[in-house]
């Protein structure tokens, strides 16, 4: 440091007044923003965690009838409404592996219900990639290896049994299957909906903006759980489980796309004051091109990240319906299918276990809502700290 | 050491840093005495900003001060450090002892709230006055702030005042307190340069009359000039240079004081005026252009409001020369730009010609049709004012300065790529930057991508929205440098948008001065800044201040020509709602006057 005469303080580090223009200023941000992205929200860890936990849970879809002891429909009479058995390691202070003790009913004359007797003398260890029903491997070959299963003259019933005697546990994976599909298939049409309206009314704004506006707004105004049980009661009650299941998550996609028009439509009237998009414009560019290579690769992570939370609406939708008799119906199996044997009161308080699907719902549509917080929260990967 | 000589707040070894990250603030050492201003100076990336709130610890969530002090003494009471203080003690220093302003005035007033009760809300808190009298102190400060009618100011919402009124609005609430010290961070950069002038003006007599302290946060060294007497200049978060102004700006020790003093753009006090030759090549000529916008009105069967935002204006480019159109934010002149490249349609009646080569038929820009159009677009490109928005986030610079030749269907990908090297070459990065992202440079290296994006159709026009508006001084004179050298290299012809005359001076082959949407002097930039005869002209250059100590404002010019079209000299006044006509007052200078 020095100093001068009068208070004058001069910076002795050295100083090059030509510094490079070729280097770069950030070089942190030298890069594809999809990987920018990525480092921060892999800075979120609840929404990473979640992400983990989706991606888990839909990788494993496929292969629910192998990693469950029973198939869906499989009826046990003996063990109707049969409790939750604890899977233990230690029978009488000693090591034996994982076991359950088996149970037999006994009928509560008084009362009118089952009650089950473990039998604690004759633990039953779980056996391992054991024959059971068959059931539909990756929904291509016929297979009947389960993970596990319970040996002969015991059963595991993990989350316990419903009325007909069929295991929630294995029950709830399967209808992971519908309950969790549902959603996307719900998102798609939402999606292709929503981003074509959207996209026309910010493109083009003016008349077709206002009338598109209008239609969200008469659209939003309807109550929704009345709308969607007048068109579910309008699918013929013939028809099959698939194109119920298929019905149901397009009614659900068609009743959802104007929040994400409405999403779309503000993106987009942003990004057309931006710069580059005039620039596009100025150098001859058409619409298509405009919208294809300038606007859509600029708000594709908002779209993610809006589907990301509107799913957890579809899947409570699908609950929700299905729930009330109008929705999926048996022998189809959804989280709402099995929460409508869960109706009646009596049976929530006498078997509490039948409520159980519950747990996964809640559980899928946090992680969504964690997993869509976290993407909005590393959308713009630019903005400092 | 008494209260009366020790400095009014002392900043000793600031260090201030983000997160875990290395600090950007290092080592900042600083005294301010009382009634003294002291200007902090620096660039984006400075940390002034930075610096400046941490002393009422008004900073981003995540910025730590490492270490340092800031001792603060006060009249009244025994001398503090700011850093060291509560939460609660700090809040009875922010905004009575030592108050702030800042840069944006639309968004440091709360938009639901009369503009009055803001204000008054600091005597209520601080003073525990009654609202009455407080209501009865802040009209007497708005009076002293130069509102003509302090009632009706003290009832209207920030969105019914100007930008200027709203930052002497902001001025008011910061010094009604009477505070020791005044912290004002950019004050007036987001206003236009006549406004500025009068506003620094308010700053320092209110100073004058109370005694307050300032410390000026500024980019713009002849802000400083003007009003600081202190100086300490600031480069990533180092004090480069501080001392008295006459020493630092007059005799600067330091390179980068030296560099940034060198950038300064200056208007020319004396220069040879060369007689005026007619234009002989034209290549873009624009003939009694008006253009109204409508706004749309609220409800879909409510009544539009129209706006005239251009009016007659006539302006013919020279081929391989700079056009410069100068005007502050209203005049009309980014929508001319749009006009002149057919982005923008003007009302009927005008005409806009381009002429491809010297002696061709013209084209009508405003009726062309596609496959005229086309050939248009190839021959006229726009450079933009945001580094920051021009350039997609999402692409590769390739892909930014290929995408031209690819609309257009121009040459093979390879050739493409070649073409785009090239481009990168020529406004002086560095060919391996192909792959990059644009968020990775610097705003004047973004700048020059953007040039070099306009360049690859290889255009004869390019018109230049404030091209350099957005950049730090010393970016800004190197981005006009490579624009001057791109013109004489290609044979470019420009059409030139600018707010700032000191950038114009050096560019410009033909200025023409608008306001409120006509153009009211048009001539060479020797003759128009040596012997400037309309009084907006006349305020504009009055108003441009210059890293000159010697140098000062004339406030009277400023007032005078930045005033209201009515109240000019009678000559040039508004009779009605229409100027005088253009009349050329001796070859090649036009001015709006009564002949």
């Amino acid at each position: 440091m020095t100093v001068l005469p009068n208070n004058h303080y001069v910076d002795d580090a050295p100083y090059d007044p030509d510094e490079d223009i070729k280097s770069l200023d950030r070089p942190d941000l030298d890069a594809p923003s999809w990987l920018l992205i990525w480092r921060k929200f892999k800075r979120h860890k609840l929404g990473l965690w979640s992400g983990i936990f989706l991606l888990v849970a839909y990788l494993s879809l496929p292969f629910v009838g192998f990693l469950v002891p029973y198939t869906p429909n499989e009826r046990n009479a003996d063990h109707l409404y049969a409790a939750p058995q604890m899977v233990r390691l230690f029978h009488e202070g000693s090591f034996i592996g994982p076991y359950v003790y088996p149970i037999t009913a006994e009928a509560d004359l008084e009362n009118f219900r089952w009650n089950y007797v473990q039998d604690r003398e004759n633990p039953a260890r779980l056996e391992y990639f054991c024959e059971g029903d068959d059931y539909n491997f990756l929904g291509v070959f016929r297979a009947d290896t389960h993970l596990f299963c319970a040996p002969e003259g015991a059963t595991v019933f993990l989350w316990g049994a419903d009325r007909l005697g069929r295991d929630i546990f294995s029950r709830i994976f399967y209808g992971a299957q519908l309950s969790l599909t549902v959603g996307l298939i719900g998102i798609t049409v939402s999606f292709i909906l929503g981003i074509t309206i959207g996209g026309l009314a910010g493109y083009f704004g003016g008349r077709t903006d206002w009338g598109v506006q209008r239609v969200i707004e008469v659209l939003r105004s309807l109550p929704e759980l009345p709308l969607w049980l007048a068109l579910s009661a309008a699918v013929p009650s013939h028809w099959g489980p698939v194109a119920v299941f298929f019905v149901i998550s397009i009614i659900l996609g068609l009743l959802d796309w104007p929040g994400l028009a409405r999403a779309v439509r503000s993106k987009f009237l942003a990004l057309r004051e931006e710069e580059f998009v005039r620039a596009a414009e100025m150098m001859g560019a058409k619409p298509n091109r405009i919208i294809r290579k300038h606007l859509l690769p600029n708000f594709a992570s908002h779209l993610i990240a809006s589907a990301m939370l509107s799913i957890p609406a579809m899947i409570l939708g699908e609950t929700a319906l299905s729930f009330l008799g109008l929705g999926l119906r048996a022998p189809a199996v959804s989280w709402g299918v099995m929460l409508n044997d869960a109706q009646n009161l009596a049976s929530i308080e006498i078997y509490p276990w039948t409520a159980i699907p519950m747990l996964p719902v809640i559980v899928v549509v946090l992680a969504f809502n964690f997993l869509g917080d976290g993407l909005r929260d590393s959308l713009d990967p630019y903005s400092d700290h | 050491m008494n209260a009366e000589t020790t400095p009014l707040l002392q900043v000793n070894d600031l260090s201030i840093g983000f997160g875990d990250q290395p600090p950007i603030i290092t080592d900042v050492n600083f005294s301010i005495d009382r009634g003294e201003t002291l200007a902090l100076v620096g660039e984006s990336g400075s940390g002034k900003t930075i610096t400046c709130r941490s002393l009422l610890r008004v900073l981003p969530r995540s910025a730590v001060i490492h270490s340092g002090t800031a001792v603060f003494n006060p009249k009244a009471s025994a001398p503090v450090d700011l850093f060291s203080l509560s939460e609660k003690e700090l809040r009875d220093v922010r905004g009575d002892r030592i108050s702030m302003i800042f840069q944006e005035p639309m968004h440091s007033l709360s938009p639901l709230h009369r503009i009055g009760h803001q204000v008054a809300e600091v005597l209520t808190l601080h003073r525990g006055h009654s609202r009455a009298s407080a209501k009865v102190k802040v009209i007497e400060k708005f009076r002293r702030v130069g509102f003509v009618d302090p009632e009706r100011a003290f009832a209207a919402y920030p969105f019914e005042l100007s930008g200027g009124m709203r930052q002497r609005a902001m001025i008011a609430m910061a010094m009604i307190a009477r505070p020791e010290l005044l912290i004002a961070d950019e004050p007036t950069t987001a206003l236009d340069v006549t406004t500025q002038a009068q506003v620094l003006e308010l700053i320092k007599g209110l100073q004058e009359e109370t005694g307050m302290a300032v410390i000026f946060v500024t980019h713009d060294l002849g802000v400083v000039a003007n009003i600081a007497d202190e100086v300490c200049v600031l480069r990533k978060g180092r004090v480069m240079e501080s001392g008295p102004t006459d020493i630092v700006i007059g005799a600067p020790a330091h390179g980068y004081t030296k560099k940034l003093l060198a950038a300064a753009p200056a208007i020319p006090h004396s220069a040879e005026p060369s007689a005026a030759r007619p234009v002989v090549d034209p290549i873009l000529q624009l003939e009694g252009i008006n253009k109204t916008f409508v706004s749309r009105a609220g409800t879909f069967f409510g009544k539009n409001r129209e706006v005239q935002a251009v009016k007659n204006v006539s302006l013919t480019v020279e081929r391989g020369k700079t056009f410069a159109i100068v005007g502050e934010s209203g005049s009309g002149k980014s929508t001319v730009a749009n006009i002149a490249l057919g982005a923008t349609q003007a009302d009927a009646g005008g005409a806009i010609r381009y002429w491809a080569t010297k002696g061709a038929l013209p084209v009508d820009v405003a009726h062309l049709d596609t496959s005229e159009r086309r050939a248009f677009q190839r021959e006229a490109q726009m450079v933009f004012q945001d580094p920051f928005s021009s350039l997609s986030p999402r692409m590769q610079i390739i892909d930014i300065l290929t995408e031209p030749l690819r609309i257009h269907g121009i040459g093979t990908r390879k050739e493409q790529k070649e073409r785009a090297a090239e481009l990168l070459e020529k406004v002086g990065l560095d060919k391996n930057m192909l792959r990059r992202f644009p968020h990775a440079f610097s705003g004047g290296q973004r700048q020059r991508l953007s040039i070099a994006r306009a360049l690859a159709l290889n255009p004869s026009l390019l018109v230049c929205d404030e091209p350099t508006s957005a950049l730090d001084l010393s970016v800004q004179m190197q981005v006009l440098e490579l624009l001057e050298e791109i013109r004489d290299d290609f044979g470019l012809s420009y059409l030139f948008i600018s707010h700032d005359l000191a950038v114009v001076a050096r560019i410009a082959d033909e200025v023409a001065v608008m306001r409120q949407g006509q153009i009211v002097e048009q001539a060479a930039p020797d003759v128009l800044f040596t012997a400037p005869r309309h009084p907006y002209t006349k305020a504009l250059i009055a108003a441009c201040l210059e890293a000159d100590v010697s140098q000062k404002i004339n406030l009277q010019t400023v007032a005078l020509g930045a005033g209201d079209p009515h109240t000019w000299p009678e000559a040039y006044a508004m009779q009605g709602s229409s100027l005088p006509p253009l009349v050329e007052t001796e070859p090649g200078h036009l001015v709006r006057v009564n002949p």
